[in-house]
């Protein structure tokens, strides 16, 4: 058989060199308004959104597999994203 | 007077980002004995990219006359498998052929092992390599491009080499691209499943380095747009899916979800039993087609590869990295002679379009431009693979009622099949103009 695990244990065998400043910045109002977090929490592969009771979206930067899917949907004005500083964020082995 | 030609520059190019594109373009250029910087943001090359298809691989030897020797290449794919699935059925079209051997036409990668070698190449010939290094901005002075700014410095060149990838935030910020529409994009999901050598071989039927391709459509994207993957490397499977990102967005689908059911689907999960799961990663893939391809140039300043919208899907080939080997051999002969000239003028790097559209990269483009559009029916997803796997089972499934003929046995499916006749010769005319 084939176990593939969650995604929180896929990613915990990856590597990564944590960055000390999240590269993901949102502004909760504009998501609120456009009722974009349910969006977000799904189409992300690495599971970097999640809602909080309060429906605001939590981020977990350290996941992130930087792949920009997140940005691609994001109302204008409700994420800031960018790459993290150089030689930080996910570290393929493989690829 | 000073003119960008004369003006002191820290190098005569600099390209930002070492993938296959960016490390094409510098090492032409360094061999041909110019100046050239390479910044890649990753720690080492390779470490920020991700493929989820197979390298067509004669262009490298263009560059590299014993790439598939000397590179750290996988295994050379003979064997290339059409599969459509369904929840309880799936048919699949098989080719093997001796002949994608001897030349050897394709090869499944890693990116972490090819790319280091690709950027030690650059350097063996002279280009300087920054690795760990993000680039802020492109520079603009004089209304062109003349450099980057990362991490407070400025460096200056003749020529920039946009090659950072599908979200070309250089382009982007520069205001040379605008935000891509959601249905250009889409968005591939991969494990990579760790299998001993000769487990792979014995499953797949391979011998020594050869490796097998599938692509999959149907049921392993829940019938969205989009579709599986699965190629094998020398000791590992690569397997996942791509779904176009409006599908996405208008489904209620979860992309890792959509991952693990593909790799949990009774076709597919019997051929990475009991692996290892080592990585798991996703990448952004242009789907748009020649469509994307767009705003190649600025004075200063040449795109290529996925930061200039180079990847193409035929429902047979997933391209992307060969595509991104050509732009680089026209870069860099678009920039080689500029510089041999002394002029970077943007009239001078304007020749690079019609230089891409000349080779083979920019030929295929214009060549598939209908098939992005054809790819969105949903029949490809859903019905055809079951009417297909519905004329078989008509064919196959002997229970001693009488039979029919196959014409008949085919008539019979479509009647009920979701398809209509109609749709058929539709959507046939639209594949021979289109693919």
């Amino acid at each position: 058989m084939l176990d593939i695990g969650t995604v929180p244990e896929r990613l915990a065998r990856n590597r990564y060199a944590l960055a000390e400043t999240s590269h993901i910045e949102v502004d909760q109002e504009a998501v609120r308004s456009a009722g974009a977090a349910t969006l977000l929490v799904r189409i992300c592969p690495a599971h970097v959104y999640s809602q909080a009771p309060d429906g605001s979206l939590v981020v977990q930067h350290a996941a992130c597999l930087e792949c920009g899917a997140c940005l691609a949907f994001a109302p204008p004005g409700s994420l800031r994203w960018h790459y993290p500083q150089g030689g930080t964020g996910i570290l393929y082995r493989e690829g | 007077m000073t003119t960008p030609d004369t003006a002191a520059v820290d190098f005569d190019v600099i390209v930002v980002g070492a993938g296959i594109g960016g490390c094409v373009t510098a090492y032409q250029l360094a061999r041909a004995g110019h100046d050239v910087l390479v910044v890649e943001r990753g720690p080492q090359p390779g470490a920020k990219n991700l493929s989820g298809g197979i390298l067509y691989c004669r262009v490298m030897e263009q560059i590299w006359p014993d790439f598939v020797r000397q590179a750290p290449v996988e295994r050379v794919i003979t064997r290339n498998r059409l599969c459509f699935l369904n929840a309880g059925s799936h048919v699949t079209v098989d080719y093997h052929d001796e002949r994608l051997a001897s030349p050897v036409n394709a090869v499944s990668v890693l990116r972490a092992r090819l790319d280091p070698w690709l950027a030690g190449q650059c350097e063996k010939a002279g280009a300087t390599v920054m690795p760990g290094v993000l680039v802020d901005s492109l520079l603009t002075e004089d209304n062109r491009i003349a450099g980057i700014r990362a991490g407070g410095d400025e460096l200056r060149a003749r020529v920039v080499v946009a090659a950072d990838g599908v979200n070309s935030f250089l382009c982007r910020n520069a205001g040379i691209r605008e935000r891509e529409p959601a249905r250009n994009l889409a968005l591939g999901v991969k494990s990579v499943i760790s299998l001993p050598r000769q487990v792979i071989e014995e499953r797949f039927g391979l011998t020594g380095d050869e490796g097998v391709a599938y692509a999959v459509v149907g049921d392993c994207t829940d019938g969205l747009g989009g579709g599986g993957f699965l190629y094998t490397n020398r000791e590992s499977v690569s397997a996942g899916i791509v779904v176009r990102l409006d599908e996405l967005a208008r489904s209620a689908a979860s992309s890792s979800d959509l991952h693990d059911r593909f790799l949990s689907h009774p076709a597919i999960t019997p051929l990475l039993r009991d692996g290892e799961p080592v990585e798991y990663g996703c990448h952004l893939i242009a789907e748009g087609g020649k469509a994307m391809v767009h705003d190649l140039t600025r004075p200063g300043l040449v795109v290529v590869g996925d930061a200039a919208g180079l990847s193409l899907n035929t429902g047979f080939t997933v391209r992307g990295m060969d595509l991104a080997a050509g732009s680089g051999i026209a870069a860099a002969t678009t920039i080689h002679a500029a510089l041999s000239a002394g002029d970077t003028s943007p009239l001078a790097l304007a020749g690079y379009p019609a230089e891409l559209d000349r080779c083979f990269a920019g030929l295929d483009m214009k060549t598939f431009a209908r098939a992005p559009r054809f790819l969105e029916n949903p029949r490809l997803y859903g019905a055809y693979g079951q009417l297909a796997a519905d004329v078989l089972h008509g064919i196959y499934d002997l229970d001693t009622t009488p039979r029919r003929r196959l014409l008949a046995t085919g008539l019979r499916a479509l009647r009920h099949s979701p398809v209509t006749m109609r749709q058929v010769a539709a959507d046939v005319v639209a594949a021979v103009r289109s693919l």
